[in-house]
């Protein structure tokens, strides 16, 4: 096929020397794209390089400030989305944008409804349209259905028949794994792969290595803002592909020979929380587990699935209905949240920006918050600013958080810089136990790095985490032990040294349960 | 003061006195278009700053706004807005003139007890707001408007029915009062019949409003919780109890801010007691960026621009244009700041971008 498309010689989208500078973010700086019609083609590179900001300039999201966007040879300027749509170019989002309470027919006819001669919608003519285009897909979806009836799998799905109806052949796919099992992965490329035989062409932004090679047909790199190869499967490897993202050797989550003590430092017995509908099953049922000191437990799991709720009743942040939390053997489960930080729990939220952070407040008070019982940075009921200035300024050496001083608010960071912050906040304080949730999801590979190495070096000290984490690598890194979750129970307890990706996913899907407890 | 902070200070003062100017160019041209004259009237306006008797009916004026300010402010900390200032403080204007009326205290006991009882009926009223606000999330722009129908009425109602004087209707008089407090409770002025001392408290109350959120744990959790609820409830911040919490303290100083007028001026309830100072304490709560200094500034200027206003008239301009320049200038301020804020904001990321490139 892009043999086929290498004869022709012409290009369905072909980015010139884009630039596009941001206060604050990385950016891009002469990025050139070149995709062949009628193949995918991954944009491969590290969070934060770029990649989202280009797909963006793409779909007209905004301006590059220099270059040229070429699409079947007709070069354009594209002043919005409709703009872009109106060249046949279509993005399926990372997060997806579907109203729940419609059915499927309506989540994709919306905004470009097909009318009969008197007015109304025609849901016939929609539903035979629709229809074609699921043969193309090779999907069957029942259209009359809601949509909040669908999978994560399912619904992404949906976007992309949205997307095709909209009569998009360019499509472009933003991290559209981030959210799916690996099964739900390889059904995903099935249906990119019927795509591109009838012609379509899909643009895919990834950072996963396994994906883009077993699946694309051609790959761009793009670090820290500009594209720095053009590659195919054929002509690399794994390796060589992520130097090339990198652009030098790969930070690597293990360091095991580990010292796991025999003190427990939490235990969970039995603990069931209520889910948040009336009526609604458990969020979490019977879950058990044990952090000792000096051990890292990893929790591996689709996002959804108790994680956040087990975090929260740790926490105290949502009731228990049953069952009990224990902290170095004291019952804590009625012991309010602010007085289990202050015997030594410490939290690395699931979403910086809504939980861990504000914006607003300068980097000094974001380092402050949570330890307002700290001796050392009050005295009665008075805050002492210059000791907790002088604290924030040592977290922000020890952790390399990378701003001008403490003064600065902390929406001016990046966002590794900003988690970077986080994680030095709850260990500043030198916790007994750790709940990480997610500790390195969108920072680059230095801040990374530092993480680790943050976190192997409280462990070793005797710190107790729990890790919840996407990356499975770094779960089978850091961990000692990984507990699987599925629908709000911890269906299966795997050794890291044994444990695969593929093996987590099978058993992330709950198809797979048990293995030893 | 650092360079950062004295820069944050200077864009938030030039922000406040922009908006100022546009609210006064607006004024100007409604003046022309009504064929007035603005030169005159800003002449005459402004002219009245040099005599000593404005100055001290601004000093009056400022004094209920600072506090009703000061009210509206420690809820905006919060992220919440609670606009029945005006509500609160009637219910305390009435409870403080009919239960202080009732004792017989040595004077400063006296004056604490009237104080006590007005933050406390000011706090009552607030926390229905707060309480209905956390139990069941009623949002309290809404119920606080409702609360100030209901507070106007049942108070004009009760003093109606069971406080006011002259019930048996010798007199005529529309400005009907309750009985008057004993002497022990008015509160004193400094220069006399001029300038109230409730000057002093109003400055004090701004004072500890600025230690209580700047200086202490609590402010920093009340900050934080208003900043991001998220954030602070994961740290063990209860952003119901901080709620509640500050709804009550926004009541208790709104309970306050008709005190002046009650014992210091009347010494009795009437029904247009201190009239519309816990609305206008909402925009010297905008204009002050909730600030003390602010707040300290922009009572100020209100309460000169309405001591000021009646020289208007004197020239043939109606007052009213004080009133509509006080709304242009409430309107210029949102907006103003929401443009000034974005500015700063790229200034400073960009700055930060620049400084971490330059390091590295």
């Amino acid at each position: 096929m892009s043999e086929q498309a290498q004869a022709r010689g012409d290009f369905a989208v072909e980015l010139r020397g884009i630039t596009k500078t941001f206060p604050g973010v990385i950016a891009n700086h002469d990025v050139n794209l070149s995709v062949r019609p009628g193949t995918i083609h991954a944009i491969g590179g590290e969070t934060g390089a770029g990649k989202s900001t280009l797909m963006k300039t793409l779909y007209g999201m905004h301006q590059p400030d220099e270059g040229s966007i070429t699409v079947d040879g007709v070069t354009s300027t594209f002043r919005s989305p409709t703009d872009a749509i109106a060249a046949g170019i279509g993005m399926v989002h990372q997060h997806f944008m579907l109203a729940d309470n419609l059915t499927i027919t309506e989540n994709i006819i919306l905004g470009n409804e097909p009318t009969t001669s008197r007015g109304r919608i025609d849901f016939a003519a929609a539903h035979a349209r629709i229809g074609e285009l699921m043969t193309t897909l090779g999907v069957d979806f029942d259209l009359d259905a809601p949509v909040s009836s669908l999978g994560v799998g399912q619904r992404q799905r949906v976007e992309i028949l949205k997307v095709l109806y909209r009569g998009a052949r360019i499509l472009i796919l933003d991290e559209p794994t981030a959210v799916l099992v690996p099964q739900e992965v390889i059904e995903l490329f099935v249906t990119l792969k019927r795509l591109v035989a009838e012609g379509a062409t899909v643009i895919f932004i990834s950072h996963k290595l396994d994906e883009v090679l077993a699946n694309c047909d051609e790959i761009t790199v793009i670090r820290q803002g500009t594209t720095v190869a053009r590659t195919s499967p054929r002509e690399t490897d794994r390796r060589g592909l992520a130097e090339l993202m990198v652009g030098g050797d790969l930070p690597d989550p293990s360091g095991r020979d580990t010292h796991v003590r025999d003190s427990v430092l939490l235990e969970v017995a039995a603990v069931d929380v209520a889910g948040t509908a009336v009526g609604s099953k458990l969020a979490l049922d019977q879950v058990s587990l044990r952090v000792r000191s000096g051990e890292i437990v990893g929790i591996a799991g689709v996002e959804g699935n108790g994680q956040f709720e087990l975090c929260e009743a740790i926490l105290g942040l949502v009731p228990t209905v049953r069952g009990s939390v224990s902290m170095g053997g004291r019952d804590i489960s009625h012991t309010p949240t602010r007085e289990r930080i202050n015997a030594g729990l410490s939290y690395i939220p699931f979403d910086r920006h809504r939980e861990g952070l504000l914006l607003d407040a300068p980097l000094w008070e974001n380092t402050f918050l949570g330890r307002e019982d700290n001796r050392r940075l009050t005295s009665g009921l008075f805050t002492r600013r210059r000791a907790i200035e002088a604290d924030s300024r040592a977290i922000i050496d020890r952790f390399g958080v990378r701003t001008p001083s403490e003064q600065v608010p902390a929406f001016a960071l990046s966002g590794g810089n900003q988690q970077k912050l986080v994680v030095g906040r709850e260990m500043a304080s030198d916790p007994k136990v750790l709940l990480a949730a997610h500790p390195t999801r969108g920072v680059d590979v230095g801040a990374q790095a530092a993480i680790w190495d943050e976190l192997r070096r409280a462990r070793d000290n005797g710190l107790g985490v729990l890790l919840v984490s996407a990356d499975l690598e770094e779960l089978i890194g850091l961990s000692d032990t990984i507990l699987v979750m599925y629908d709000g129970r911890i269906t299966a307890q795997l050794d890291p040294a044994e444990a695969t990706p593929e093996m987590l996913g099978t058993y992330m899907t709950g198809e797979v349960q048990g293995a030893r407890a | 003061m650092n360079r950062q902070k004295l820069q944050r200070v200077l864009v938030t003062s030039a922000s406040s006195v922009l908006a100022i100017i546009v609210a006064l160019v607006i004024c100007a041209v409604i003046l022309l278009i009504t064929g007035k004259d603005p030169v005159k009237a800003y002449s005459t306006l402004f002219g009245a700053a040099g005599e000593t008797k404005v100055l001290q009916g601004m000093l009056n004026r400022a004094t209920p706004l600072m506090i009703s300010a000061a009210a509206v402010a420690i809820g905006f900390k919060m992220n919440l807005f609670n606009i029945g200032v005006e509500g609160q403080m009637r219910v305390a204007l009435l409870s403080t003139a009919v239960i202080g009326g009732a004792v017989d205290l040595p004077a400063p006991l006296h004056i604490a007890f009237c104080f006590i009882v007005a933050m406390a009926s000011g706090a009552l009223w607030s926390g229905i707001a707060g309480w209905l606000k956390v139990k069941r999330n009623v949002n309290e722009v809404i119920s606080t408007i409702m609360l100030n129908f209901i507070a106007l009425s049942v108070v004009a109602w009760s003093f109606d029915t069971f406080f006011r004087l002259d019930k048996e209707g010798e007199s005529t008089s529309l400005l009907v009062k309750t009985k008057d407090l004993p002497r022990s409770a008015w509160f004193p002025d400094l220069v006399d019949r001029r300038l109230n001392g409730m000057l002093i408290v109003a400055i004090v109350i701004l004072i500890l409003f600025w230690v209580l959120v700047w200086k202490t744990k609590f402010g920093f959790q009340l900050r934080a919780s208003g900043a991001n609820s998220g954030a602070a409830r994961a740290t063990g911040v209860n952003p119901k109890r901080m709620v509640f919490i500050s709804m009550l303290i926004s009541g208790a100083l709104a309970g306050l801010v008709g005190m002046r007028a009650l014992m210091g001026d009347v010494h009795a309830y009437q029904n247009n007691l201190a009239e519309q100072q816990g609305f206008n304490g909402i925009a010297v709560a905008l204009l002050g960026r909730n600030h003390p200094v602010g707040i300290f500034f922009s009572a100020l200027l209100f309460g000169f621009l309405g001591e000021a206003s009646g020289r208007l008239q004197l020239e043939d301009i109606p007052k009213e244009i004080v009133t509509i320049m006080t709304g242009i200038i409430v309107l210029a301020v949102v907006i103003i700041n929401e443009a000034v804020k974005r500015w700063d904001d790229r200034r400073i990321q960009r700055r930060a971008a620049a400084m971490v490139e330059a390091a590295a």
